[in-house]
């Protein structure tokens, strides 16, 4: 069945459908595609079995080279299955394209017993088989390092928001230990975070404590202001505390004035305040209040 | 925008020169991190290394922000009794119009502090700029310690 292409590749992959699975199958166990560390036998099967139907399905009508057709759309569904399941497994994007690329040597090797005597035809066909191949070869790495760029944010999102753990000391008073770089991204989690736990646990104080980041600049200094800000709004006052003596002197410099914070020098003169604000007090035999 | 205000001074000893590109926030924190090398190479005190990553803050982030990015050089000019650190911002941005309105303390085209330009002069115990509206803008600035 020539098409537009003139190539008969289409009928050549479903007449020898089965041969091209079983050699494709040794061909990746070969060169190291099926990594049993990584992936079970059966999966590569599996993925092989359907993605071979997939691609004769996708040319049975005709070979078209514009992968990004419609006519494509169940191979691409189904190459980014393979290649999302190898990002998981901890393939490199080299192993993942192989899965493509060791479907070459048995497609030629079928190529050349059906053209033994033709190989004007012979060479036509192998060159159609290698621009498909490469295409779809390339389109793994394509969503492979999509796939890993949504795995490095979503583990950047978790490790922000691990990072800004909101700690309830006493009753109304939650603290925020504030620990390296308050980049925009970071506080933005760091004021959400904050302002959910006012809410839950109806905080009247809160506390930021600024002993683990190393430089306050006005951008840091701006979040800050912003955060004591939202708080206010809810009705929580904010304390900031863990100010270095070398940090209060570049902010004096730098001229921010933080008018509505109360600032202290450490955690825990910032709790004594905060207990105090919030009308408790201690007797050396029993505490005066309790939760 | 030609660096020439800016090419830092030649001297005796453990000189050093680095180039960082400033194109992200994360080249942001390079940045501050490779000042405060450079302060420990001078054996800088504590408060003043704080002042000038501090500083080096706010102007790479100017840099990127307003500049369009660019690059910092730090360079470590050894001398027999004075060992300086000399960091240079070059970016080929707009350019600032009215220089003395920028370094008004509150002044802001960003929705920032304004506190940024202002408060790296009072930070630092070298400042200098240079802008050439369209071209870009160069900012310098030097800290030292001294040796007996
Ligand atoms: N590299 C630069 N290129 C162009 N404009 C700049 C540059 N650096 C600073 N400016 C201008 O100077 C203003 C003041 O800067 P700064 O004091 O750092 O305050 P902020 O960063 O909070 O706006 C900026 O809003 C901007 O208009
Ligand atoms: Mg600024």
């Amino acid at each position: 069945m020539p098409d537009s292409t003139g190539s008969n590749l289409p009928g050549l992959l479903s007449r020898y459908q089965d041969r091209i699975l079983t050699d494709w199958i040794a061909a990746q166990s070969e060169v190291g595609v099926l990594r049993a560390d990584l992936m079970r036998e059966a999966e590569l099967r599996r993925q092989s079995r359907s993605f071979l139907s997939h691609l004769i399905a996708a040319t049975k009508n005709g070979l078209n080279f514009d992968i990004e057709s419609e006519q494509w759309q169940d191979v691409r569904d189904m190459l980014t299955e393979v290649t999302n399941f190898r990002v998981d497994h901890g393939f490199t994007p080299t192993e993942t394209a192989t899965f493509i690329l060791a479907l070459k040597q048995p497609i030629f090797e079928c190529l050349r017993d059906q053209y033994k005597d033709d190989p004007a035809t012979l060479v036509n066909e192998a060159w159609s088989a290698t621009v498909l191949l490469d295409k779809l070869g390339l389109y793994t790495n394509d969503i492979y390092l999509r796939g890993r760029e949504d795995i490095i944010q979503r583990q950047q999102q978790e490790m922000l928001e691990l990072s800004t753990p909101v700690v309830q000391l006493w009753d109304r008073i939650v603290a925020l230990p504030l620990i390296g770089t308050l980049d925009s991204a970071r506080a933005q989690i760091v004021m959400e975070n904050l302002l959910e736990a006012v809410v839950e646990s109806k905080a009247e104080i809160v506390i930021i404590d600024i002993t683990g980041v190393p430089t306050v600049d006005t951008l840091v200094a701006q979040h800050l202001l912003k955060t004591a800000a939202a708080a206010k709004l809810m009705g929580a006052e904010c304390i900031i505390s863990g100010i270095r003596p070398q940090i209060a002197q570049t902010i004096v410099h730098l001229g921010v004035e933080l008018p509505q914070v109360a600032t202290k020098a450490d955690l825990q003169s910032a709790f004594a305040h905060a207990l105090k604000r919030t009308g408790v007090t201690f007797s050396a035999t029993k505490p005066a209040h309790t939760r | 925008m030609r660096p020439e205000a800016g090419r830092p001074e030649a001297g005796r000893g453990e000189n050093s020169a680095e180039t960082i590109p400033i194109r992200t926030g994360a080249d942001v924190s390079r940045v501050r991190r490779s000042v405060a090398t450079a302060m420990a190479v001078i054996g800088a005190s504590r408060i003043e290394t704080t002042r000038m990553v501090t500083a080096a803050s706010e102007l790479a982030r100017n840099t990127l922000d307003y500049g369009g990015g660019g690059e910092v050089l730090i360079a470590v000019v050894g001398r027999m009794t004075r060992r300086k650190v000399e960091l240079v911002f070059t970016d080929h941005g707009p350019g600032i119009s009215d220089m003395s309105k920028a370094l008004t303390d509150g002044y802001s085209t960003g929705g920032g502090l304004g506190l940024g330009l202002s408060g790296a002069r009072r930070l630092c115990k070298e400042f200098e700029i240079r802008s050439v509206p369209g071209e870009g803008t160069v900012v310098k600035v030097a800290s030292w310690t001294e040796r007996p």
